[in-house]
């Protein structure tokens, strides 16, 4: 796009921003929640609602409209290997509509308790998910480091939110270990900029074309930052802290945090595919990313054995689908990749409903937990206020939708039919079969079945000891934004089950257009967009 | 020069590795500090090395060698990130440091504690 151009399509090319929005919109929301009092609760939730809600918009319009080409995004309107591009290409577009669908669920269920629970929650909130949209969305390896550092310092309050003993403790080590994982995420890219001399995703896929001088130092650069994503989607041995993390922090900060694991899985996928799907580095740690994935189903199921809160369960179940997705990926198989991109959607949904639900089942067993303060100074009592005392209005039936809510996560997670969950293992199945039977196919086919039975196993314990509780113990009550925020994840998830056969072609979709990374580089570099138009 | 900066990053990552796995909070903030700038002098060093090289050109400027100014800019970024979460660090370890009542990393001693009247069998 040359500048005449532009500056003659500048009033009705509107559209073309959309790519900056998912980035553009939080942090400026964000912003303004800093200057509003603390007290203005119902201001503060309604400017967030209306991002979120215009975010997952944002996110829909951009599924639609990235389906041909990606969109390239110049920031500065400087061109790509000198400037910062933001790309929207299917994954991408596909991840912002799960981020979306997440936050908003999360947000939903934080008015009714646990936004008042704290200063800050929904600066922190829009922060966190301005991180995640801008990791999904930059195509430059170091800008990526810039947002996930956004991410994780959000993401570092957002675990506090709501104070006491447990969550302090866990997220002392939380932090650490990503600080650390951050330090390997440097170390990685500057040896990729040392050895390449440039940090744009598309222009490294262009100069992997020809073997560079210091290859091998550059796949240890790669491996070194693979090691820092690795850790930030919980591989093992690389995810002692999630269920930690997870099962300590607050339900709508658990249930957000459950994205942040996905984009890790996300740069993973994006980089080995680009990297590593052709050129002089063609296969770069596939074998590593098999064997990862493999044993983090296998201690991801384990531990969901082992587990006997259901926090931790949902902590171990989000292990699970990274393991899932990462197992996939290093087959090298496209039809297990796309049944794999399709599971993490419903999986996703399905852990971070599963948090919500915990959240609704415990509340009032520990009462003590969340009343303790950080700073003795800053709030006495988090739920110490006259608007909060007041008891929601119960939904009738709470505990039918309670237990179906849970049936579902249940069956999502353990992947049974008729849910999105078995629809996305059949799918892996039927990818797998359809090529060689090797020996990598067969152990993925038994660790995905074996996790299946054992996810099955610990959830229906779990249940049974929470929803199955005596007369006189008071029924657990579901007030209408938490039953509005488990609707909106659980109507996802059948929905994912309705329109399985389009969600799945789109998934088929992205993985083919992720496995001709000429297009994404010729996208990028020369802006020519359509596949086949020419360089 | 290389050998001189190559041994500082070494001694740095060296310190900083075995302090962050030392049990105290406070060693594990001041370790994570010094692998900062282990890494910091890294990415710098990922640039080469050159001496009186100018990063930006003006013109018509007559020079020999340039340095690349690319991972000045990044370690720069790097720096102030890496400031701003220590801090942050910081404050969760004091605010650990109040709740638990001690600064240990797991927030409560090990169990070699002399006997106690609840515990005596330690």
């Amino acid at each position: 796009m040359n500048a005449p151009v532009m500056s003659a399509t500048v009033t009705s090319s509107w559209p073309d921003h959309l790519v900056v929005l998912p980035i553009v919109l939080p942090i400026a929301a964000a912003g303004a929640m800093f200057l509003m009092d603390e007290r203005r609760r119902t201001l503060k939730a309604a400017v967030s609602l209306v991002t979120v809600l215009v975010m997952l918009a944002v996110a829909i319009l951009l599924l639609g409209r990235v389906g041909e080409a990606p969109e390239v995004y110049r920031l500065g309107n400087w061109a790509a290997p000198y400037g910062i591009v933001l790309v929207a290409d299917r994954l991408s577009a596909l991840m912002l509509a799960l981020a979306g669908t997440l936050g908003l669920a999360a947000l939903v269920f934080s008015f009714a308790r646990w936004g008042q629970a704290g200063p800050r929650f929904h600066g922190l909130f829009l922060l966190l998910l301005m991180g995640v949209n801008g990791a999904f969305l930059t195509g430059d390896v170091f800008n990526l480091f810039v947002f996930f550092e956004v991410m994780l310092a959000a993401s570092y309050g957002l675990v506090l939110h709501g104070s006491g003993e447990t969550r302090i403790r866990a997220g002392l080590g939380y932090i650490a270990v990503n600080l650390v994982a951050s330090l390997f995420f440097l170390v990685g890219v500057s040896l990729i900029y040392g050895t390449m001399g440039t940090l744009n995703m598309a222009d490294l896929a262009r100069r992997l074309a020809s073997p560079p001088a210091e290859i091998a130092l550059f796949e240890a650069g790669c491996a070194v930052l693979g090691i820092a994503f690795l850790i930030k989607c919980s591989a093992w041995p690389l995810g002692f802290w999630l269920p930690t993390t997870y099962s300590a922090a607050s339900a709508p900060a658990a249930a957000i945090l459950a994205i942040l694991s996905k984009v890790g899985i996300y740069v993973v996928l994006r980089l080995s595919l680009l990297l590593f799907g052709a050129g002089s580095a063609q296969g770069f740690g596939q074998s590593w990313i098999l064997a990862t994935g493999l044993a983090t189903i296998a201690f991801g199921t384990l531990g969901i054995l082992a587990a006997r809160e259901l926090t931790r369960a949902a902590g171990y179940g989000v292990m699970i689908s990274s393991g899932t997705v990462l197992a996939a990926l290093g087959t090298g198989n496209q039809g297990a990749l796309s049944g794999a991109l399709y599971y993490l959607l419903g999986s996703t949904f399905a852990a971070a409903a599963l948090f919500l639900l915990a959240e609704i089942l415990q509340r009032g067993r520990d009462p003590a937990d969340a009343a303790q303060p950080v700073f003795a100074d800053e709030y006495s009592d988090p739920f110490d206020d006259a608007d909060s005392t007041e008891i929601g209005r119960a939904i009738p039936a709470a505990v039918a939708i309670i237990g179906g809510g849970f049936l579902l996560c249940t069956l999502m997670l353990a992947g049974i039919p008729p849910l999105s969950g078995f629809v996305g293992k059949l799918a892996m199945f039927t990818g797998l079969a359809s090529g060689a039977m090797t020996a990598s196919a067969w152990g993925l086919i038994a660790a995905l079945t074996l996790s299946s039975l054992f996810t099955l196993i610990p959830l229906v314990r779990l249940g049974i000891f929470s929803l199955w509780v005596p007369h006189d113990d008071p029924p657990p009550v579901l007030r209408a934004p938490e039953f509005a925020a488990l609707a909106i994840l659980l109507s996802a998830c059948i929905a994912l089950a309705v329109w399985g056969g389009p969600a799945l072609s789109y998934a088929e979709a992205t993985v083919r257009w992720l496995s001709q990374p000429h297009d994404y580089v010729r996208a990028v570099l020369d802006g020519a967009a359509a596949p086949g138009a020419g360089s | 020069m290389e050998i001189v900066l190559a041994a500082g990053i070494g001694v740095f990552a060296a310190s900083g590795v075995w302090l962050m796995l030392r049990p105290r909070t406070f060693q594990v903030v001041l370790g994570l500090s010094l692998l900062s700038y282990a890494v910091n002098l890294f990415i710098f060093s990922m640039g080469r090395l050159t001496v009186g090289a100018p990063p930006v050109l003006g013109k018509g400027a007559e020079v020999v060698s340039v340095d690349d100014p690319v991972p000045q800019a990044l370690v720069l970024t790097a720096l102030v990130i890496g400031f701003a979460l220590t801090a942050l660090f910081l404050v969760v370890l004091l605010a650990a440091r109040g709740v638990t009542g001690n600064d240990h990393v797991d927030g409560r001693e090990p169990h070699h504690a002399e006997p106690t009247p609840e515990n005596p069998h330690p």
